[in-house]
């Protein structure tokens, strides 16, 4: 393991230096599709840089005690949490640098929505607990899909390291657990038919209620880093292996980019479902396809 | 300015992030305000954006003749919106109180209770009105955000002197800094109809 190639994944690409423009990118390109979808014009490109300086500049409140301290720490956690899950993609052919497996990935992934619960629940604001409340139950009801989808692609291929599932080549079931994935992503992002956790009419804004200025900034941020995280992760998994360097990036880019393309269009043209039909899609609906995929992944494995 | 100071005040004229509260409003100008936001006038283009929470908002609309049962509402709402801030009071009724004038259930207008930015009177106004005066909110926000605070609290006290004046002489009022900057701006609120969505440079 060489340090600097995994100073230099974590820092530069695909970690922080392309992570944090990306991510801005692809909140814009959110706002811009939806505003599309609705025959508008929609914000500006530069619009979430605009909005994350701005909340830079504007005051907080004072915060004292363990809760306070809790409340500052949590957005930092979530942005350190989808910033490493992004520096951790296979994007780049080249091995070296530090080799992270799929358990470590899903676990970072995992702790930004964990912040959201965490911070919700320490605001003491009714609708931040109620906001949380909804992000937990929603957590377990998409969680159970998302993770049999992981595992049923892992025991496909025989390994749960991230380079050596990148360099595979696809198999059918692998495409199976990139649709379910792909299920799961909207409830994941907080989108549309599943944003029950930030649903502005009916709880303010959920669990960020109490939440101002940098420590906004800081989950704006956050929010957008899960959204390269996601998309990265399925791009990476459909992505057909090339050891050409230039090319392997535009490829995850440009998969990245229909990804945020198609949840976009999805979130513009549904309407928020309530919690019980939410639980209901994902542990009656999908479940099934996850279950498929999973027993005929082990069966597969036991033949070969 | 420095640098920093100056990128802040370019990037908060053009990210306003409203609250909407209604302190007593027969719903006309919530209905305008809403209306703003649909395709025909788009008031995203300027990076405006609804906000469920008055902690993550910039500007504050207020429409209604502020009832006695809302003013402390007003109040602890205007102390939960962090500074740099600023108020748009949306419709005739919280500059003057409209029709609803010496009525014994109100404790309007609502610039003796917080201080007014912008007034945007009609009853109700045009959306394209209200966009031009969130739009007039956003610069002199821009502007506050990096005055020192003396010069601040000073500007925030001079738009209740300019009103109680004249209120019917001010269609949209810029009333940042000295009464004598203040100019009123084109009567927004006789505009002609909006054409279809189109870019706006902010």
């Amino acid at each position: 393991m060489n340090l600097t190639t995994a100073l230099a994944r974590f820092l530069i690409f695909p970690g922080l230096l392309f992570a944090v423009p990306t991510a801005w990118f692809f909140l814009w390109v959110e706002r811009k599709a939806v505003a599309r979808m609705q025959g508008r014009i929609g914000p500006p490109f530069m619009q979430p840089v605009y909005d994350f300086v701005k909340l830079l500049g504007k005051d907080t409140p004072p915060r004292t005690g363990v809760a306070g301290l809790l409340m500052k720490m949590w957005p930092l956690l979530a942005v350190s949490a989808a910033a490493g899950a992004v520096g951790l993609l296979p994007v780049l052919p080249s091995s070296g640098g530090f080799q992270g497996d799929l358990i470590l990935l899903l676990a970072l992934l995992e702790l930004p929505s964990a912040c959201i619960i965490a911070a919700g629940f320490s605001s003491r604001s009714i609708f931040g607990e109620i906001g949380s409340a909804r992000e937990a139950v929603l957590s377990v009801a998409y969680n159970v899909v998302f993770l049999l989808a992981i595992v049923s692609i892992a025991a496909s291929q025989h390994t749960f390291r991230l380079e050596a599932l990148a360099q595979l080549p696809a198999s059918p079931l692998r495409w199976l657990g990139v649709a379910a994935i792909l299920v799961c992503l909207p409830a994941k992002l907080h989108l549309n038919p599943f944003s029950l956790p930030n649903a502005e009419q009916e709880i303010y804004s959920g669990p960020m209620t109490e939440y101002a200025g940098p420590e906004l900034a800081m989950w704006e941020l956050s929010h957008g880093l899960e959204w390269v995280a996601a998309t990265g992760l399925v791009a990476t998994l459909a992505a057909p292996h090339v050891m050409i360097v230039w090319l392997a990036i535009l490829l995850f880019v440009a998969l990245s980019f229909f990804v945020v393309l198609l949840l976009s269009t999805l979130a513009a043209a549904t309407a928020r479902l309530a919690i019980d039909t939410t639980v209901r899609f994902y542990w009656q609906c999908t479940l099934i396809f996850a279950v498929l995929a999973i027993s005929s992944a082990l069966f597969m494995g036991l033949r070969s | 300015m420095n640098p920093w100071n100056r990128l802040m005040c370019y990037c908060r004229r053009r990210s306003p992030w409203l609250f909407h509260m209604n302190s007593g409003s027969c719903n006309g100008c919530d209905i305008e305000l809403i209306a703003a936001l649909t395709p025909r006038y788009d008031a995203e283009q300027l990076g405006v954006r609804l906000e469920g929470s008055p902690r993550h908002a910039d500007i504050l609309c207020v429409t209604g003749p502020v009832t006695h049962n809302s003013v402390q509402a007003i109040k602890t709402v205007y102390g939960q919106v962090f500074a740099p801030k600023a108020v748009v009071a949306i419709g005739s009724c919280p500059a003057t109180t409209n029709v609803f004038i010496d009525s014994r259930t109100l404790a309007g207008p609502l610039n003796k209770h917080i201080p007014v930015d912008v007034f945007v009177p009609g009853c109700p106004p045009r959306p394209d009105a209200i966009v031009l005066g969130v739009a007039k909110a956003a610069e002199i926000l821009a502007e506050r955000g990096v005055q020192k605070p003396a010069a601040a609290a000073l500007a925030a006290d001079a738009p209740a002197a300019l009103l109680t004046a004249a209120p019917e002489a001010i269609p949209v009022s810029l009333a940042s800094a000295a009464p004598a900057a203040a100019e009123p701006v084109a009567v927004a609120s006789a505009a002609a109809p909006a054409p279809a969505a189109k870019e706006v440079q902010p």
